[in-house]
């Protein structure tokens, strides 16, 4: 494994599959890890994830992952991306189930409600533009690069601590689109279907 | 702001890709992978993939197609066609597909829609409608395996799919299909208004300010087959997408 290995926690709610495509893609090497004894501390870590919270969460514990993950991640300090709901699962806690999250990021997931009568669809569900909050390794500070992503989800995430905070996004209301917090990043919506967008993310995140 | 998007919709017939008029004369426009490889590199906002076979001829997903798909998809792949369990949808999960469309499985019992949505999320499970008008011109959900319309209420069928957990819903016209004269704007806005979550509108688009028209009726998202593989009068095959900005100020203006 080298700086260009990419450690895919295939944790059973992931699309796997369209990840690795992306990172290979993108001059990487995706490297699936499907059991908790074969991931290695100090070589990047993909968390992704689509489905329920309580779902993900319970995957995780029942796969045996979370002492490694905290090995890895807390303690080691390895460069660890999670991606839709494995960015939520990064956090403490979310109104989409009752399990507490993975904890590493102060915030928490919430769901996004809107009036009755309002046009505003819940997934928010397309292709959305971000705005840089905080200048980041993962995306271009020039404001003139166009940060247009893909994005499925139903709970938004919420950070406590502002300086996490480094995309935000409009669905009704700002919200967070990706956070940092020391060798830890989130990201709401999905890179590795988001075109040229996506792959710019992946290129940068190996160069991390 | 979140953008409507705007999706290919391609057909799959006997290993081709096709498209059809009023759900009849499949006309062979080419290569699938040869086209979804195009239509990646346009960019598309998102990509449907419908084998109208599988259900009629009762057979699975051809996976081995799917996969290399999704291997040139570097946005939502949709798919479509022969989907009778959670397990096939499982494996075209696994594939790289992100959402699987359900039609014919579910005309009888929406039990799948709950079954693939509670595994792996509502976002994942389109559900589909194709809708005939009658003559005298009420509007019935229409099935193409069973070639008959269906006595209960369209729009009903469609609550009950999303009470289900379906998290889009994709709203086909059989009468409009092929023929680009526009979308049966209609429809859209009865669906859109009554359901909480997005409508794909499908079927009739020949130009862009169709597109639009449907936005306007609710659509949160169009999707187009002629639209995108033919051009001029004559129906020539050629492959074809806005650039975005085109898009942008389509739906702005």
């Amino acid at each position: 494994m080298t700086q260009s290995t990419i450690q895919i926690i295939d944790y059973g709610a992931g699309n796997i599959a369209s990840v690795a495509n992306m990172i290979d893609y993108v001059g990487g090497t995706p490297y699936v890890v499907s059991s908790p004894d074969k991931l290695k501390c100090g070589v990047k870590i993909l968390l992704p994830g689509v489905g329920a919270f309580d779902h993900g969460m319970s995957c995780l514990e029942e796969g045996g992952w979370l002492p490694v993950l905290d090995e890895c991640v807390q303690m080691k300090r390895t460069p660890t991306l999670g991606i839709c709901l494995g960015m939520q699962l990064m956090c403490k806690s979310s109104e989409e189930g009752h399990r507490p999250g993975l904890g590493w990021v102060d915030a928490s997931a919430r769901r996004f409600a809107f009036p009755d009568d309002s046009k505003l669809k819940v997934p928010h569900m397309g292709w959305n533009r971000v705005i840089v909050s905080k200048p980041d390794a993962l995306v271009s500070n020039d404001p003139e690069t166009e940060k247009r992503f893909y994005f499925v989800h139903s709970y938004y995430v919420s950070c406590a601590r502002e300086e996490d905070v480094i995309l935000q996004c409009h669905h009704g209301h700002d919200f967070v689109a990706g956070f940092q917090r020391d060798n830890i990043w989130g990201l709401q919506f999905h890179p590795e279907k988001s075109h040229k967008f996506g792959m710019e993310v992946f290129r940068r995140f190996l160069e991390v | 702001m979140l953008s409507h998007r705007v999706i290919p919709a391609l057909l799959l017939s006997q290993g081709g890709l096709v498209k059809t008029t009023k759900f009849k004369q499949p006309k062979y426009v080419g290569d699938p992978v040869n086209a979804i490889r195009i239509f990646n590199e346009k960019e598309v906002d998102e990509l449907v993939v419908l084998d109208i076979d599988a259900s009629r001829e009762n057979r699975e997903p051809d996976y081995n197609a799917i996969a290399e798909f999704a291997s040139e998809c570097f946005m939502p792949l949709a798919y479509g066609g022969g989907i009778q369990t959670v397990e096939q949808a499982r494996i075209l999960f696994s594939l790289g597909i992100e959402k699987v469309v359900l039609q014919t499985a579910i005309l009888d019992s929406s039990k799948l829609i709950s079954d693939i949505a509670n595994r792996f999320g509502s976002q994942s499970v389109i559900a589909s409608i194709d809708i005939k008008r009658d003559w005298r011109g009420r509007a019935k959900a229409w099935s193409a395996t069973r070639r008959k319309k269906l006595d209960r209420p369209w729009l009903d069928k469609l609550h009950e799919y999303v009470e289900a957990g379906a998290g889009e819903i994709l709203l086909n016209s059989v009468d409009r299909d092929g023929t680009q004269e526009g979308y049966d704007e209609e429809l859209i806005s009865a669906a859109a208004g009554a359901l909480p979550v997005p409508v794909i509108a499908l079927g009739g688009a020949g130009k862009l300010e169709h597109l639009v028209s449907a936005v306007d009726s609710g659509a949160s998202a169009v999707a187009a087959g002629s639209l995108f593989v033919f051009q001029g009068p004559h129906r020539a095959v050629l492959i074809s997408y806005p650039r975005y900005s085109v898009l942008e100020s389509l739906f702005r203006s």
